[in-house]
């Protein structure tokens, strides 16, 4: 049965098949290494974290133990505080941040091209080096000792010293040392949201401010009903970059804290390199993983869907 | 670079997966000097660098720190009140960074991954934004897509069975382990696309009348013609492999072939007292890329407005 099948096919296949890779072969050959690569090292172990998330792993052979990951997961009173460490973090920073990156973004505008680019190259210039030295440099400045610089600008106004980082007593309902490393990234400047907002405030057209200026509208009422609305589009695309940025703060925490005191400033993504790298636990690691990808894939799938309804000016 | 905004555009958010925008959200550059055309007043010109000069020195200061106390001595570092320059300055910090850890080592690994990294997304980036820019073949658009989809899949949720595919190719504690997991990525491919697309038709035919094969028309025609495409994608993936962090953390151990990131991180928990050294550690990490930003400024800029990078 199969032979004939093959034995009729014969005479024809090859030659199609022929024909048909000196048509398309070359884009096939092409795309190959990528191709590859993303299947390989994406979208294999996407599916593998999966699978091992119901498994309890060991090297040697691994059992599966069903939801039991992410059960002892929603119970974790550790898992439970870094997933909320990481959204109070998100939510905070990302909100500084987009504003900073427009105010600054419009301010930059108006100035003279030397101006610009001065001030575009400053604010870029910290995005360029790896967050592990710039957390360094605020671990150091925010050093619990008198001679921390954060502690010396608190004894000018009497105050202070504080353990920053090192201070697990709750503040606001959160620890110091959580205030402490939301702080430091919140003063951090936006770089990518000022280039971006830069080069969208380039195409408002210019005759909506004209109009607005002959009515006498001061520049904070141009602000709020010219600039802000016009840049909602790429509003909503900085705020997803950077909501999913800040997902996964990783550098900052480990440098800064280590996720202490205690658990006070774990996140999810310093949680799945511990559970994975330190303690060994793959499965319990790909559970914390996997809930991190739940997360963001459906805020870039809300992006993508709203981007796609809402493009026009 | 702005050929490429004319219809995709990219950012690529900082954990290196880039995030495809309509072009329609960042329209070119204008060279208006003012909002509604209008020149500046100077109290105008005033108030707004009022707030922007203060603003720039937050963004800088960290670096100013760092430099400040790698250059002072320990004993003065931890004086009260703190002093904003440096206090008997001297090299004692670097020397003894040198002496302590093989720095020089770490910066000969991180500048060995970064430069492979580099060259494998210019090779493979650009050999799949060719394809998916002018080739025609059953299964591009699914293919296309599949690699754009894959911006959803946080790196993070790939760590553990990617570092289990490594160890089993037997390439933990090896630089290749850091290479392999990172040869190709959807912003160089997304950008090389965007570019490629925009180069006009004849000129690889010309090439193929001539008798050049598929892989000459890439190579001398395509790639020669997209070099600024291919300087935004080269300068990203070097600066962003060299300061990869999490990735290199995981599979290397081996003292000497830590990263600079990685092995600076190391010293601040081998030498948590000794604030110089750490600092001293940052800022030759910091340097280069620094420099590196200088010398390549509006590549920098361009690329990201055009396919943008980290945050």
């Amino acid at each position: 049965m199969r032979m004939t099948t093959t034995a009729e096919r014969v005479p024809g296949a090859p030659r199609r098949g022929v024909r048909f890779w000196r048509r398309h072969g070359a884009g096939y050959l092409f795309v190959l290494p990528s191709m590859v690569f993303f299947l390989l090292f994406m979208f294999l172990p996407l599916g593998w974290s999966f699978v091992i998330s119901f498994q309890k792993f060991g090297l040697a052979q691994s059992s599966w133990v069903g939801l039991d990951n992410y059960v002892s997961l929603l119970n974790d009173p550790v898992f439970l505080q870094a997933a909320f460490n990481t959204i109070l973090y998100s939510v905070l920073t990302v909100a500084v941040w987009v504003l900073v990156a427009m105010v600054l973004a419009t301010l930059i505008h108006p100035l003279p091209p030397r101006f610009r680019t001065f001030f575009r190259a400053a604010y870029y210039l910290p995005a360029v080096t790896s967050a592990v030295f710039i957390a360094l440099v605020w671990r150091w400045i925010l050093n619990a000792n008198p001679w921390g610089l954060a502690n010396y600008v608190l004894s000018l106004f009497g105050a202070g010293p504080l353990g920053f980082i090192s201070d697990p007593s709750p503040f606001l309902g959160v620890s110091v040392a959580l205030w402490s490393v939301i702080l430091s990234s919140m003063l951090t400047i936006p770089a990518v949201g000022v280039v971006l907002y830069s080069a969208a405030l380039s195409g408002i057209p210019r005759d909506l401010y004209e109009a607005a200026e002959s009515e006498g509208a001061s520049a904070i009422t141009k602000f709020r009903y010219i600039t802000v609305p016009l840049l909602k589009p790429i509003t909503l695309y900085v705020v997803v970059l950077y909501t999913i940025a800040a997902f996964e703060v990783f550098e900052r925490v480990y440098v800064m804290t280590g996720g202490g005191p205690g658990y006070a400033t774990n996140t999810i993504v310093y949680l799945i390199w511990r559970t994975g790298f330190r303690f060994g636990e793959y499965g319990l690691a790909s559970a914390e993983a996997f809930l991190l990808f739940i997360v963001i894939a459906t805020i870039s799938l809300l992006q993508f869907r709203a981007l796609r309804s809402d493009v026009e000016y | 670079m702005a050929t490429s905004t004319s219809s995709g555009v990219s950012v690529r958010a900082p954990r290196e997966v880039p995030v495809p925008v309509p072009a329609e959200l960042l329209p070119a550059v204008s060279r208006a000097t003012n909002a509604s055309g209008r020149p500046l007043r100077r109290r105008e010109r005033l108030a707004i660098l009022a707030i922007l000069v203060p603003v720039a020195i937050i963004a800088l200061f960290p670096f100013y720190w760092m430099v400040t106390t790698a250059l002072t001595p320990s004993s003065a570092a931890i004086r009260v009140p703190p002093s904003l320059v440096p206090l008997d300055a001297s090299t004692e910090n670097l020397t003894e960074l040198f002496r302590q850890a093989p720095v020089l080592l770490w910066a000969f690994n991180s500048f060995v991954i970064a430069v492979a990294i580099m060259v494998c997304h210019i090779v493979f980036d650009s050999m799949a934004g060719y394809a998916f820019a002018k080739k025609r073949f059953p299964g591009r658009n699914l293919m296309f897509l599949l690699i754009v989809s894959s911006l959803m899949i946080p790196v993070q949720v790939t760590l553990v069975p990617r570092f289990i595919l490594v160890s089993r190719l037997g390439l933990d504690d090896n630089l290749l382990g850091v290479i392999l997991p990172s040869i190709a990525d959807v912003f160089g491919i997304f950008l090389m696309r965007q570019f490629i697309r925009t180069l006009p038709a004849e000129l690889e035919e010309a090439a193929r009348v001539d008798g050049a094969s598929e892989w000459k028309v890439f190579w001398r025609v395509i790639m020669p013609l997209s070099r600024p495409a291919v300087a935004t994608v080269a300068i990203f993936s070097f600066v962003g492999a060299w300061n990869a962090f999490l990735w290199p953390l995981i599979v290397l151990s081996k003292r000497e072939l830590l990263t600079l990131p990685v092995g600076v991180a190391l010293l601040q928990q081998e030498f948590s007292s000794n604030i110089g050294l750490q600092m001293a550690g940052a800022a030759v990490g910091a340097i280069p890329m620094i420099v590196l930003f200088l010398f390549f400024q509006r590549h920098f800029l361009d690329g990201v407005r055009v396919g943008g990078v980290k945050g």
